[in-house]
């Protein structure tokens, strides 16, 4: 298992920017697919993972600020509330910048309680403010923080390989 | 925790506690005043244009899906499809040409009486792009937008019934709110005898419920409630849901009855929207404010 190991031993290469904005508009491309029924309780926020990924790796370039702009897209995107999305994302990458020397440090499986922790704290706010407007809550939407949670190891994998793609290709 | 405290060589801004005071509280100020004052359509709407583009790719799977599901129907289905709607449209025919006589006969009989006519309704039909995004609302946007003038507060309906009314408008999209959605309200009447209520959504996809009737209210299982057209949204007359069941408890004042919607408020991708209704004259203002409370303290 090479991919459990403690993450890049090796001097890391840049992150292109592009991949960075390629895959949030692909998350935020897969959070709009037409999900439903049971499908659409189960759906993992494919754009909170893909910010907490970019925010414990790259910090110093995917911080708060940027979370919040994405959670404001995400916002038109989902017609919640303004601001609903933006308030749970910037706590999400709060967490992420916070946490991102530590998750450094461990291997995928202690990385993931870790991240279900700030998951669970994102969708606990996101439902929060929903329970403050509208007066009652949905239980079954934190089966969704739990497939998040589920997405984090293999989304940590590719962004690697991703990455080492393209250092491959630079040789 | 400690340790993420480092000294900085370089100057890079403020530190995470400040912008994440900052971003949660511009947060929370977005949240007040959309929440409270509505005042950020037009920025919603200009941000749209931003996100539709990936919205629109994101429907493409669903629709090539369908399109492949289109290409591979069989001759038969296609076949019995056809004689099928053949029949439907035979009844239909006869139906209508009944309903001609009758509107004829109506407004004979209301120039005699001098009622207000019935105004004509027209509609511009409408697709859904994708539906119910969000575990909490029962919403759909639809692919009609400003573009084609289409307004707040305009019914949504399918071929039997209301589905529901829009609530937000694009540019080139607009959102509508399903009539299941918790709280939503529908003035309605029992077809059968006439008694006026109102229909409430109970936020769950199914279901709706009328609250406030009487344990000794004349409703039974099977009435069919329609629009009563009396808050002058909602058109007279379109079917809105059925009464399934009716709970009788002596111990509160009002029965509980759950009723089934219509219209397949989640099954159809074509909905049409209704625009031109005839406008109400002005709700009368309401009795001056003071005298009322002259009187409470004469009470008093």
């Amino acid at each position: 298992m090479p991919y459990l190991a403690p993450a890049h031993p090796e001097i890391q290469r840049p992150v292109s920017t592009s991949l960075i904005v390629l895959s949030v508009l692909f998350a935020l491309f897969l959070n709009g697919l037409p999900w439903e029924g049971v499908w659409l309780m189960l759906r993992p926020d494919f754009v909170a993972v893909v910010m907490l990924y970019w925010c414990t790796h790259k910090p110093l370039r995917v911080g708060i600020g940027l979370s919040w702009a994405v959670g404001i897209l995400a916002d038109v995107a989902d017609a919640s509330l303004f601001g609903q999305h933006a308030l749970a994302y910037t706590l999400l990458a709060f967490g992420g910048v916070m946490l991102h020397h530590r998750l450094k440090m461990f291997d995928l499986r202690q990385q993931t309680t870790q991240v279900f922790v700030i998951l669970a704290l994102t969708y606990a706010v996101y439902v929060l403010v929903h329970w403050q407007v509208n007066g009652y809550v949905v239980w079954p939407y934190f089966l969704g923080c739990l497939t998040s949670t589920l997405l984090w190891a293999p989304l940590s994998i590719m962004f690697q390989a991703a990455r080492r793609m393209r250092v491959d290709r630079d040789h | 925790m400690d340790n993420t405290q480092t000294f900085q060589f370089f100057n890079r801004g403020p530190s995470p506690a400040v912008r994440l005071v900052f971003f949660a509280v511009l947060s929370l100020l977005l949240l007040f005043i959309d929440a409270r004052y509505r005042y950020l359509e037009s920025t919603r709407s200009a941000l749209s244009v931003l996100v539709s583009p990936i919205q629109r790719l994101a429907t493409m799977p669903g629709v090539l899906w369908q399109q492949a599901g289109d290409f591979f129907t069989t001759q038969r289905r296609l076949v019995e499809d056809n004689q099928l709607l053949h029949q439907q449209h035979e009844r239909d025919a006869a139906q209508l040409l009944l309903l001609q006589a009758l509107q004829q006969e109506n407004q004979q009989l209301r120039t005699l009486l001098a009622l207000p006519q019935r105004g004509e309704l027209t509609t511009q039909s409408a697709e859904i792009v994708y539906a119910e995004r969000d575990v909490f609302k029962r919403k759909i946007l639809i692919n009609k937008g400003a573009n084609t003038n289409v307004l707040i507060g305009q019914v949504v309906m399918d071929d039997i019934g209301i589905v529901g009314q829009i609530t937000r408008v694009y540019p080139w999209l607009s959102e509508a709110t399903l009539i299941t959605e918790k709280d939503h309200a529908v003035p309605v009447q029992v077809l059968r005898n006439g008694l006026r209520t109102i229909v409430f959504g109970a936020g769950d996809t199914s279901h709706l419920s009328l609250r406030y009737m009487p344990v000794s209210s004349d409703i039974q299982n099977g009435d069919l409630l329609v629009t009563s057209g009396i808050d002058g949204i909602y058109p007279p007359g379109i079917p809105v849901a059925k009464v399934v069941k009716i709970e009788r408890d002596a111990a509160y004042p009002f029965a509980r009855v759950t009723c089934l919607p219509v219209a397949g408020v989640d099954k159809h991708r074509h909905l049409l929207i209704l625009s031109g209704l005839p406008k109400l004259p002005e709700r009368p203002a309401e009795e001056p404010a003071p005298p009322q409370d002259m009187k409470t303290k004469q009470k008093k």
